[in-house]
């Protein structure tokens, strides 16, 4: 069969890789690239493990074709920290402790930074509704929302005092 | 020796402590927000194959014949297993790690012989050298069915013209023993008092029966596997699980191998809820491994992980409730029902032993009857069996209050199980705090908080016996002083913390220079499985214990270096103090760094080794308060507040003890209001993904609100009590009490979904 | 096995040109939601996807004298970002933002909920009752059509091979005029719809309501344009007694099934609650405008 080639970015790094054009991108951060942080909970976009943002735009991974990367910029949860400098978010999750067994965590993290890059200021119900498709089975989501509530408010005190 | 007094020691003082009760950031924390962390699916080794299993489309079908021969011969294809190449196991209840376990029906749930049971049941499994030969490969592989009736709810399983699942199933437990095989695996009975003079003695009695639907753990990663196998016949296993050491075992058992020619390597482990307490892939995984030569991966999707592993059991619950005019209980009479799913051995005795037990209650009964049917194998989930039964009792409790005209918080309060009460399993309760549940509930706002129109308010209690068991523990002083700390527990939801925390308070040291590790089966003694709430209780004991041995040791070694006797030396915050005074010496204090340091002329390095089979579980208690708001025209109910209240003895990491509570609660809320298993006519499951499945999403939930009470177990050296099981217990009567103040109906039967919530509504409008 | 390609044409012509000349089982790939499903579950295994999502036409949301032209592979995120369109049409946006969640938001578009055919589609009910309709291109030229008469039954239709859907067209908002979606799910998100109802109507300026469409989802094997709930409404001022007959009209089109998601009893009931709950939301909107 056939290897579809995809030219793309991950993580601002340039990417060029061969693969069968029915792998979807979950496949090939998995499979090829070694990013393992995104997870398959479902393989039908329902619970979220695998989130990742496409031109900062969130998607699942597992509904995306690798060939449909080629030309786009993805950011997965091993782009979200600042080499060893861990993001807000990613800060505020452990403070917070916003997780319990950690699966969900990375697609949870990638999720509520794109809600933070469109709305600094979030009110509870429109985290809980950004991320209604993320499924937590451990912690009822109540340290999750709080954590991303006190990231935002971090981030945006951040932002005024640089 | 001295743990109970240690125990009661640390707890009477009420001592201040440095660490315990403190919330540091989990130690494993980094790894799990960067995507670094390794998951079972997530270890790759090189020339790894991929395997996959061939399952049952049939709900009950005999098997007559499997050919393999297409697939072997497809290129790429390097090992296939069926039933034929696992031994055949005796048909006995065997010693388990803890409890008594019939590995042959572990061995034929692994991988089907002579008849599938349930749609998706393992017949076959392939590896290839890549996923999509290997489905190519499952997909040439031809398995000859003959279909049989098939049979998937418990009552009609117990009829008498049911079709039989095994026919050499005998019911337990009746005598005389029946001489025909039927699919009533066994029955138990519990029993105290007098329970026809008890009901006789009652003014009123509460006669009702529940009903609750098959529901999966729900953890969000699928179960996975890597095993491989060496060229000397060692078997290497890597996989998420809840114990490398029942791995292990179980392998050993169903593949005939000795236990030291096996070592599993726990990965990280993405939720298990009790449904990774037992093997499915891991057996197949190392015959592929064995067939090949190669390391093999296996990975369930979604829809195999509904299918084919574990939900817990649906169940028919029959309560009788008898109190006095004033409300003191009288009797109780639990007859309950449970699927085991395809195999014997459903947690029905332990709703029989759980039901009744937040109770003062004189006389009372409890018949418990397990019983198979064209299901997966139930496995465990948190508080095995209790939630079920507790459903109707506390239903029970609710509607009975309503007839007395009393207080339902008040009601329990006035029959609630306190220190020296009875259950109906034999033990009477320690030190309990259950009372106190209830006063912090009758304390909480959330009690007395005005209801909306439309809303109604329901408050339920929990327990859970918690265990302790085998665990092991090794604490290394590092050269520099820094401190490893290896267990043999899977880390499920924050254990590590807790680990480090109580080795650092032992040790009166910095948290930050501790490291906890969790070994595999190579590395740790033997540990029971992460599960029952015990592993803070009886792992975090042995952590103490070893700990505590590091002290004796280090207090010797600066006797050593002052040249005094171990009497001498006093262990006090991370550092040696010399009691003895001598003119002229002054003896400055030695920290733990200094003496580590010296630590090859003291006597070589010092680390404490403990084993131990914790007993002193302290018993667990929870009361919710659920406020929901229903839409009388559709039926939909949104849980607009909650608040679970649990006795969690000592909380180590306040936290994720929150977490535990706030976790279980939703999955009770989701078992109440959503999730169910669903069949068609021909016993397939219809909902096989999360999609149709329901489990609660964020948006679908409240803050969840909780109170930690703290009344310290004595058997424990910090007073710890396991949190992690009681609170899926009140959840289920919690929502349905508040569900049936809203509507002015009593609910008995869960999910209440809202077809089913709208056909009551409109049935009791209908009927004036 | 068949070999799976992947084309990416840029153009109309070029996309039905690759349609045309493939093999049997060719799928057109816009958003993907329901066709990566399907290829894991391995219900599918089209020997080419062609993904539409090059051709600029289908991308863009464009602004007519006429009303709206959107591009059939353009993402429920990217329409309910078009402030000018969601505030003309707040019932289709808050259909289409109501498949999914965030993450399908970002990737499904208006031409696969259609083409999917699912009778439970969202943004279909609130396209049919705002009257939208369709522009399909193929070997033989393009027509237009109403949404209405794109999908025949569960899965099915009228599309013939090499043919898709290019754009849609939504017509500008009439005076007076307001729209609104509704749907039942057992949750609050991430479910499909067990029923659903989508309203346009029309009020004069003493209140009476001089036009309406509505239509229901999920209760029959494609989502139903109801003349009779529109007459219930036409002529009223939507008092209890036209609410009334509006939601037994609803229920009487409805010709549903018992499934996982829901009983006939419950979707034929529920379904008149719902469109008389939308008339509301609709109204309300038709009297701000």
């Amino acid at each position: 069969m056939a290897k579809h080639h995809v030219t793309t970015t991950v993580n601002r790094e340039p990417v060029e890789l061969l693969c069968d054009p029915s792998a979807t991108l979950l496949d090939v951060l998995r499979d090829e690239l070694g990013l393992i942080g995104s997870k398959e909970g479902c393989g039908s976009g329902d619970c979220g493990a695998c989130s990742v943002l496409m031109d900062g735009r969130l998607v699942c991974a597992c509904l995306v074709l690798a060939a449909e990367a080629t030309g786009h910029e993805i950011t997965t949860i091993e782009g979200i920290a600042d080499g060893n400098k861990l993001h807000t978010l990613q800060q505020q999750f452990l403070e917070d402790a916003a997780l319990q067994c950690g699966i969900c965590t990375p697609g949870f993290i990638v999720a509520a930074k794109a809600l933070l890059d469109r709305n600094p200021d979030p009110t509870e119900t429109e985290v809980r509704f950004w991320l209604a498709g993320n499924l937590c089975r451990c912690t009822g989501y109540d340290k999750i929302v709080r954590a991303v509530m006190n990231a935002a408010a971090k981030m945006r005190e951040e932002a005024v005092h640089g | 020796m001295g743990n109970e007094q240690d125990a009661l020691n640390l707890v009477n003082e009420q001592v201040e402590y440095k660490w315990v009760g403190t919330r540091p950031i989990r130690p494993d924390g980094a790894d799990k927000v960067t995507g670094r962390a390794t998951f079972g699916a997530d270890i790759d080794l090189p020339g790894m194959l991929t395997g996959v299993v061939i399952r049952s489309p049939h709900a009950h079908a005999r098997i007559i014949s499997i050919d393999t021969s297409a697939a072997a011969a497809l290129p790429g294809v390097l090992g296939i297993v069926t039933g034929a190449d696992l031994p055949e196991l005796p048909n006995e209840i065997a010693a388990g790690g803890e409890a008594p376990i019939n590995f042959r029906s572990v061995s034929e749930n692994a991988i089907a012989r002579r008849k599938a049971l349930y749609d998706g049941h393992a017949v076959a499994a392939v590896a290839a050298t890549s996923v999509e030969i290997a489905h190519e490969a499952a997909a040439l592989i031809k398995v000859n069915y003959e279909v049989l009736p098939h049979v998937i709810n418990v009552l009609d399983a117990m009829a008498e013209d049911a079709p039989v699942l095994h026919d050499d199933l005998i019911t337990k437990g009746l005598e005389p023993a029946p001489t025909k095989a039927s699919n009533i695996a066994g029955k138990v009975e519990f029993a105290m008092g007098d329970i026809e003079k008890g009901f006789a003695e009652s003014d009123v009695i509460i006669e009702r029966s529940y009903t609750t639907e098959a529901v999966h753990q729900g953890y969000i990663e699928p179960h996975a596997v890597v095993a491989s196998v060496a060229a000397d016949g060692m078997v290497n296993i890597w996989c998420s699980s809840q114990g490398q050491f029942m791995v292990r075992e179980f392998c050993a058992k169903l593949l005939g191998m000795d236990i030291g020619r096996i070592r599993v390597t726990p990965a990280e482990i993405g939720g298990g809820f009790g449904g990774k307490t037992t093997v499915y892939l891991e057996p197949l995984a190392v015959v592929l491994a064995q067939k090949s030569g190669r390391p093999v991966r296996m990975v369930m999707t979604r829809g195999e992980v509904m299918r084919a592993t574990g939900p817990t059991s649906g169940t028919h619950v029959h309560v009788k409730l008898g109190a006095k005019r004033d409300g003191t209980f009288v009797a109780g009479e639990m007859v309950l029902k449970y699927q085991a799913g395809a195999y014997p051995g459903s947690p029905a005795f332990l709703g029989g032993m759980t039901g009744f037990s937040c109770y003062e209650l004189p006389n009372a009964k409890a018949v418990c009857w397990d019983v198979v049917s064209n299901r997966p194998k139930c496995a465990a989930y948190r508080a095995p069996g209790a939630p079920m039964a507790s459903f109707g009792v506390e239903s029970a409790i609710d509607e009975l209050a309503q007839t007395l005209g009393m207080d339902p918080l008040e009601l329990r309060l006035k029959n609630a199980a306190k220190e020296g009460t009875a259950t109906i399993y034999g033990p009477k309760f320690l030190k309990i705090g259950y009372l106190e549940t209830l006063l912090a509930a009758k304390a909480h706002p959330h009690w007395s908080a005005p209801l909306g129109p439309n809303q109604g308010r329901g408050i339920a209690s929990g327990f859970w016996f918690n265990v302790g068991g085998p665990s092991s523990a090794s604490v290394h002083v590092n050269e520099d002083g820094s401190v490893s700390v290896v267990t043999g527990n899977p880390d499920i939801g924050g254990s590590r913390a807790s680990m480090a925390i109580m080795a650092a308070e032992v040790l009166g040291m910095d948290l930050s220079k501790v490291k906890p590790l969790i070994g595999d089966t190579g590395q740790i003694a033997y540990s029971f499985l992460t599960g029952g709430s015990r592993v803070t209780f009886a792992t975090g004991m042995a952590v103490c214990d070893a700990a505590k041995d590091v002290v004796r040791q280090l207090r010797t070694r600066a006797a050593k270096m002052w040249k005094v006797t171990p009497e001498d030396v006093e262990w006090r915050d991370g550092s040696a103090f010399c009691t003895k005074v001598e003119e002229g010496k002054e003896r400055a204090p030695l920290t733990l760094a200094a003496i580590a340091h010296g630590a090859a002329r003291t006597g070589g390095p010092i680390s404490g080794n403990v084993s131990i089979n914790a007993a002193g579980a302290g018993p667990g208690f929870g009361t919710h308060i659920c406020d929901v708001e229903v839409d009388p025209e559709t039926g939909a109910t949104r849980v607009i507040r909650y608040t679970a209240i649990q006795d969690v003895g000592r909380a180590i990491h306040p936290s994720y003890v929150e977490g535990q509570l706030q976790g279980g609660a939703v999955q009770g809320i989701g078992w109440a209001l959503n999730e169910e298993y669903v069949y068609d006519a021909n016993g397939r499951l219809q909902n096989t993904g999360f999609l149709d499945y329901r489990m609660p999403v964020a948006s679908d939930l409240p803050m969840i609100d909780t109170v930690l009470v703290e009344v310290p177990n004595p058997g424990h050296p910090y007073g710890v009590r396991g949190v992690g099981e009681v609170p899926i217990v009140p959840p289920l009567a919690a929502v349905a009490n508040a569900v049936s103040h809203a509507v002015g109906l009593r609910l008995t039967s869960l999910p209440i979904s809202p077809p089913k919530l709208l056909a009551a509504i409109d049935g009791a409008k209908a009927a004036g | 096995m068949n070999a799976v390609e992947y084309a990416k044409p840029q153009s109309i012509d070029d996309a039905i040109r690759c349609l045309t000349n493939a093999p049997v089982g060719a799928r057109v790939l816009a958003g993907g939601t329901d066709l990566l499903v399907q290829l894991r579950a391995g219900v599918v295994r089209p020997p080419l996807i062609v993904d539409l999502k090059g051709i600029a036409e289908l991308r863009r949301i464009e602004s007519t004298a006429d009303g709206f032209r959107i591009g059939a592979a353009v993402a429920g995120a990217e329409l309910s970002e078009h402030a000018e369109f969601s505030s003309q049409w707040p019932g289709i946006t808050e259909a289409f933002n109501l498949i999914g969640s965030t993450q399908i938001q970002g990737r499904a578009t208006l031409g696969g909920n259609l083409c999917n055919g699912s009778p439970a589609a969202d943004s279909v009910p609130a396209l049919i009752a705002a009257g939208v309709r369709c522009i399909v291109v193929g070997p033989s030229g393009s027509r237009e059509m109403a949404v209405e008469d794109v999908v025949t039954a569960p899965g099915k239709t009228v599309l013939t091979t090499g043919e898709f859907i290019s754009q849609f067209l939504i017509p500008a908002r009439a005076a007076h005029s307001g729209d609104a979606y509704l749907r039942f799910i057992p949750r609050t998100e991430m479910d499909i719809a067990v029923a659903s109802a989508g309203v346009c109507l029309t009020l004069n300026a003493a209140g009476v309501c001089t036009a309406a469409r509505v239509s229901l989802g999920a209760v029959a094997p494609r989502a139903l344009l109801v003349a009779a709930c529109a007459d219930a409404l036409i002529g009223s001022t939507l008092d209890d007694a036209a609410m009334a007959k509006l939601a037994a009209a609803a229920s009487a089109a409805c010709a549903p099934i018992n499934d996982k998601r829901g009983t006939i009893e419950f979707r034929t009931k529920v379904a008149g609650v719902l469109a008389r709950r939308a008339v509301t939301i609709a109204a309300q909107r038709a009297r701000g405008n």
